[in-house]
């Protein structure tokens, strides 16, 4: 076996920093929010790969939980995105500055 | 080995529509990739035995966040559109990221591979993830406390939902 524990975290690292430039230099709400569940995901990899090489199953155990919270979280913010749009007519970055200076 | 292949296939997949979410204009597009690459991490979970995971990856996520997405996408009908070239404090800061993530990565390699604690390559290999028997016995005895904390998280999200969806006649704007 040539694929090792190395190469899911490799992976898992690329899928991270994939999403992780996604939040950073998109402008759309909902595509950063795609970007975050994209983070999201890259940690889970990571968990299942150390859970089956170390052969325990608190790694899927746990992954199990963050799928839970991750639907949660998924709900709860796509429906704030849907209230700031009513009130503001915008899902734009850039235009939501209320808070600036 | 015929799963190195299929690993180095859906790592690619994986990683080629993620790059596709970030990069596409089209947030339908955008949704459909992250779609593909979930699909490709449920394919990844099977490679590591772990089947029930690679169902509820593509139940949950790609059933049901994916799916959400959509409709909100729907819903709001965003406009793509002309956005401003980036500011200088944004392509330092990116330029910044990257640099510590790939510092991060260059030291992990450097140590050279992980030790896992059985090696994989001279032991019987017992897929620990696969059966439900496990989850259970884990679930329903070591995080049972979890569970029931998750189940009452769920609980909140949904009234959080209902309530943030709803309109209140008195309250007034606040723009």
């Amino acid at each position: 076996m040539t694929v090792g524990i190395n190469e899911y975290l490799y992976l898992s690292a690329a899928l991270f920093v994939i999403g992780f430039f996604g939040v950073l230099l998109r402008k759309n709400t909902l595509v950063i929010y795609m970007c975050l569940e994209l983070m999201l995901v890259a940690s889970t990899v990571a968990l299942v790969a150390f859970s089956h090489f170390n052969r325990t199953m608190d790694g899927n155990v746990f992954v199990f939980f963050i799928l839970t919270v991750a639907a949660a979280e998924v709900a709860v913010g796509l429906a704030i995105i849907v209230a700031l749009f009513r009130r503001r007519q915008t899902i734009q970055v850039e235009e939501l500055n209320a808070l600036k200076n | 080995m015929s799963s190195d292949i299929l690993f180095y296939l859906f790592a690619v997949l994986t990683t080629g529509s993620a790059l596709a979410v970030v990069l596409n204009k089209n947030t339908v597009a955008s949704a459909l990739s992250l779609l593909i690459s979930l699909v490709g991490v449920a394919a990844l979970f099977v490679l590591l035995d772990a089947f029930l995971l690679a169902a509820l990856m593509v139940f949950v996520y790609a059933g049901a966040v994916v799916a959400l997405f959509l409709f909100i996408v729907m819903l709001l009908d965003t406009y793509g559109g002309d956005r401003k070239p980036f500011k200088k404090a944004t392509i330092v800061a990116s330029a910044f990221a990257l640099a510590l993530l790939v510092l991060g990565l260059m030291t992990f390699t450097r140590r050279g591979s992980l030790e896992t604690s059985v090696s994989a390559a001279t032991t019987e290999v017992v897929p620990v993830g696969a059966s439900l028997r496990a989850y259970g016995e884990q679930l329903f005895t070591t995080y049972l406390l979890p569970v029931q904390i998750v189940g009452f998280l769920l609980l909140i999200a949904m009234l959080g939902v209902i309530v943030l969806s709803k309109k209140f006649e008195g309250l007034e704007d606040v723009k």
